[in-house]
Parts: structure tokens; C-alpha cells; sequence
């Protein structure tokens, strides 16, 4: 089986130059994989490291040392290492994120935002949109709704927006940050199904989910970030 | 993901006598790719956008554009002719003060066919209906195309001075603070637009802000300058989610909620 990610040996630390040059050690030595079709899930208590994870993997934090590899076009990149360009060229083909929260931009309908990492990888507004329709649809996004920009939608509004955008693309690997915490009973069921939908298609999936029903559901194995925290030699 | 820069800037420094405008700066600019330049007043941002843009001569170092053909040209060893040439046709500036880049006692149907007649354009009617086409696109009614910018708001304008950039389907736009001075509600729409424009053309662009936000929204890559140096560069989520440099972690923790 094929494995499109490998994290090995990461580690990161911040260091809050305002504050004295204070170093916070965030994780040590982080390594783990994700197959195909496979959907590992970073467990432990909050503040241990999680998202701070999937934020190195998706390039948005730097990384100390280590090696983050993507088989991204038939080649292995190295985000910890990549240059801007190749990090984004690796999102824009490779690798998604849903996010906790949506960054709006202003006046730019739920629709077009769904649809445009699509268009971003060349698909014709058309067809990117009536792909998008279908999502929202499927996430019971009201259809009045959708000609709307999502600065005023409320906080579920704009997560099934959220999953929709990552979940439009055929990305072989895709991080979820907490998809499913703002949802009801009946949207989270619908996106634990749409997770079982990209296992199929073999896509690799990182995720923290709180919530221990559709954790249950969707896991194949729970990763134990407590084990990559610095803070775990203190406490012993 | 195409092979070969559009923009490469080596070792460009500008010194005004003794003092630092901007020192040794490089990079590579690559098609469809918007760099942000921030940083504070007075920290060499638009004096880099100048010596970028043949604006101003920097004291050392080389700037190579592609031109249309593939081949490289370094700006500082064309005539000042081609150069202009480049300016009104391939390249687009955005200034801050509209009225800088616009001619103001001029229409504004004639402010976008302008460029468009320098680069031959000799059919009124082509240039009427072109002219006519860019300002619906940045949302100026047709109905204003013979009013003159003086007796446009700033928002109006600015989007004018776009439209007149970017007729010519110009490859590189530099804008320096292109939604300063504007109120809030007008730099959202305008962002928007930018935003939109850039994505539909495939444009390239260099920013200078110092509106992090502004930066967020438009650009994939950002360059951190402080006293004509710049201290951080890197891709845009990375530098404002998890900045390395004090300087920087001043900027972005300086930045207020709403």
C-alpha cells in the first residue's frame, strides 16, 4: 500500500522574542506515516500539539528539524525544507486542510469558495460550481445561502463551507482540524460519510476530531501525541 | 508550475548618500505569483518597489525581466525608450494616490484607451468598447466613461487606475499601498476585485502594504523589511502564523482583533 505521507524526526518549538526570548518547546521527535485509504487520528488532551501538527504539515508553521515527506507528482518533496512555491503547488495539487475556522473573504459567495481550489487547478467555473453545489447540498447547506458571502453565516454555516472547500478536490492526502465540533448530529453523520467516501478513493487522512462518536467512526488508528510532548519528561 | 522566473533581482541595494534605502535584496518573481513587501514607514519598502520598477536607479545590483520573447533583459541596461516601452505596456504601477497614476482633467473612458493606443490600438470604436468593457469589470457604471476622475470618489478612482493597468494585459503590476487612504468598506471591495483580477489573468504582482491583512488576502509570498534590510521572507501563512523574527513577531502581534 502506498504511503504519500512520512513525518520523521520533527521537532518544533516556538521562541516568543518579546518575551525575553522565551522558548516554548511545542513537540519532540514526531514521526509517524499515513497510508492510502487510511484515516490516522492525532489524539490526546488539548494543548499537547495536535494542530500544531497539521500546521507543519501544511507549511503554515516552520519546523525546527525534521523531515515532513509528500509524494507530491511522483516526487518526493520535503515540506519542512520546500520553498513557498513548491509548498503551494503541493496544496494546490496534493495536499488538503479543513480548517477550524473559515477565513472569509469579503463579498465572495459560499459557492465560489467552495469551488475555488478547483478553478485553482484549472477546472471551468462552471463545472467547479455545479461540483460545489452538490457538496453543499449533500452538507444541507440551505440553498439560499449560497449566493451569499460567509462572513454572517453562523459557526456550523461555515464549517460545512469549510469541509466543502477541502473536500472538492481530489487531493491524495487531506488534514482535518476538527471538522465536525460546530455540527449536528445529522451534518456530522453526513461528513463521516464523506470520510468513508475518500478512504475509498484511497485518499490518506490526518484529522483531530474531539468527538468520540465520529472519532470511533471514522479512525483506523489513534496516534498519541502526548508521546512527541516535551512537557511529558517533566511530568514523570 | 512553469521553469523559469518572470523577475530576477540580485544584490539590489540603494543607498541615498550614506543612508540605507534598501541593501542587497534578492529574489525570484515567478509567473501568476504576488509578493507582499511590509513593513513599517521609512523601512525601504517603496524605495525596493522604485528600484524594481526602473523608477529609480538602484546604487548596485541587476533586475532581469522576461520579455515576451523568453529572453532575459537586465532593466538598467535598456534604453530609457524600451523601457518606457515596458512600463506602458507589459507592466502595470498602481500608485496610492490615484491621482499619480491617473491623468485627472482627462475622461475616463480616455484614461483606459490611453494605454491601449500605446500599443497601437488606432480604432476609436475598439477602444471605446475595451474601455467601456474595464470599467464594468471594476464596477464604474458606462454611464460615467466621459466624466473626468476629478469628479470620482477615491474608491471610484483607484479603480479606475486599475482598470487603466491592466487593459494592456500587462504580466507584472506593481502596486504600492494600493487601498491606503481608503475607508474600510471601499478596501474590501477593492481587495476583492484585485484579488479576482489577478487570479482570472494569471498575473504577477509585488505589493507593498503594510496592512498585514492586505497582505494575507492578496499574496502567496512576503518579504519582512526593517531598515532597508529584509529580515523575513517566506510563504505568507508561514510568516504571519508563525513569525521568526522579533521585528516580525512586533508586526503580526501588533495586529488588533475586531
Amino acid at each position: 500500500m502506498a504511503t504519500p505521507l512520512v513525518v520523521s524526526e520533527v521537532f518544533k518549538s516556538f521562541t516568543m522574542h518579546l518575551r525575553d526570548g522565551i522558548k516554548l518547546p511545542v513537540v519532540n521527535d514526531v514521526s509517524f506515516s499515513v497510508a492510502s485509504g487510511e484515516c490516522v487520528v492525532l489524539g490526546g488532551p488539548s494543548g499537547i500539539g495536535k494542530s500544531s501538527i497539521l500546521k507543519m504539515l501544511y507549511g503554515n508553521y516552520a519546523v525546527d528539524a525534521g523531515q515532513i515527506l509528500v509524494d507530491h507528482k511522483d516526487r518526493l518533496v520535503d515540506i519542512a525544507r520546500a520553498d513557498p512555491r513548491t509548498v503551494l503547488d503541493v496544496r494546490r495539487h496534493t495536499l488538503g486542510y479543513v480548517s477550524q475556522f473559515l477565513r472569509t473573504v469579503p463579498r465572495v459567495s459560499a459557492l465560489d469558495v467552495v469551488a475555488e481550489p478547483l478553478v485553482a487547478r484549472g477546472i471551468a467555473a462552471a463545472e467547479a460550481r455545479d461540483k460545489a453545489a452538490e457538496l453543499l447540498a449533500q452538507l444541507n447547506l440551505p440553498q439560499e445561502l449560497w449566493a451569499l458571502p460567509p462572513a454572517t453565516f453562523s459557526g456550523g454555516e461555515q464549517q460545512r463551507v469549510n469541509i466543502a472547500r477541502g473536500f472538492i478536490t481530489s487531493h491524495r492526502i487531506l488534514l482535518l482540524d476538527e471538522p465536525t465540533a460546530s455540527l449536528d448530529a445529522t451534518n456530522r453523520r453526513v461528513v463521516v460519510d464523506m470520510i468513508a467516501d475518500k478512504k475509498r478513493e484511497g485518499v490518506a487522512l490526518l484529522g483531530i476530531f474531539h468527538d468520540e462518536e465520529v472519532r470511533e467512526a471514522v479512525a483506523d488508528r489513534v496516534l498519541d501525541v502526548s508521546q512527541f510532548s516535551p512537557r511529558k519528561a517533566v511530568a514523570a | 508550475m512553469t521553469d523559469t522566473p518572470l523577475l530576477k533581482v540580485s544584490g539590489v541595494s540603494k543607498f541615498y548618500g550614506s543612508r540605507i534605502g534598501c541593501k542587497d535584496v534578492s529574489f525570484e518573481l515567478w509567473p501568476g505569483e504576488v509578493l507582499a513587501i511590509v513593513g513599517e514607514s521609512g523601512s525601504g519598502k517603496t524605495t525596493l518597489l522604485n528600484c524594481l520598477s526602473t523608477r529609480l536607479m538602484p546604487t548596485t545590483g541587476s533586475v532581469e525581466y522576461r520579455m515576451r520573447d523568453g529572453n532575459f533583459r537586465d532593466l538598467y541596461h535598456m534604453s530609457e525608450a524600451e523601457r518606457r516601452f515596458l512600463m506602458r505596456t507589459d507592466w502595470g504601477f498602481v500608485h496610492q494616490n490615484p491621482a499619480d497614476g491617473l491623468r485627472m482633467t482627462v475622461s475616463a473612458g480616455a484614461n483606459v484607451g490611453e494605454r491601449l493606443m500605446a500599443v497601437g490600438d488606432r480604432h476609436y470604436g475598439k477602444i471605446r468598447e475595451t474601455a467601456s468593457d474595464w470599467l464594468t469589470r471594476v464596477e464604474i457604471g458606462t454611464d460615467r466613461i466621459d466624466d473626468q476622475p476629478r469628479a470620482f470618489s477615491g474608491g471610484m478612482r483607484q479603480r479606475l487606475q486599475i482598470a487603466r493597468n491592466l487593459v494592456t494585459g500587462p504580466r507584472l503590476v506593481f502596486m504600492d499601498e494600493p487601498t491606503g487612504g481608503l475607508d474600510v468598506s471601499v478596501q474590501a471591495r477593492l481587495l476583492d476585485l484585485v484579488r479576482g483580477l489577478v487570479n482570472d489573468l494569471g498575473l504577477s504582482a509585488i505589493v507593498v502594504t503594510h496592512d498585514l491583512a492586505v497582505a494575507r488576502l492578496l499574496s502567496h509570498r512576503m518579504m519582512v523589511m526593517k531598515d532597508g534590510h529584509v529580515i523575513e521572507h517566506g510563504l505568507t501563512d508561514r510568516v504571519l502564523d508563525d513569525p521568526r523574527e522579533p521585528y516580525t513577531q512586533l508586526l503580526v502581534s501588533s495586529i488588533l482583533q475586531v
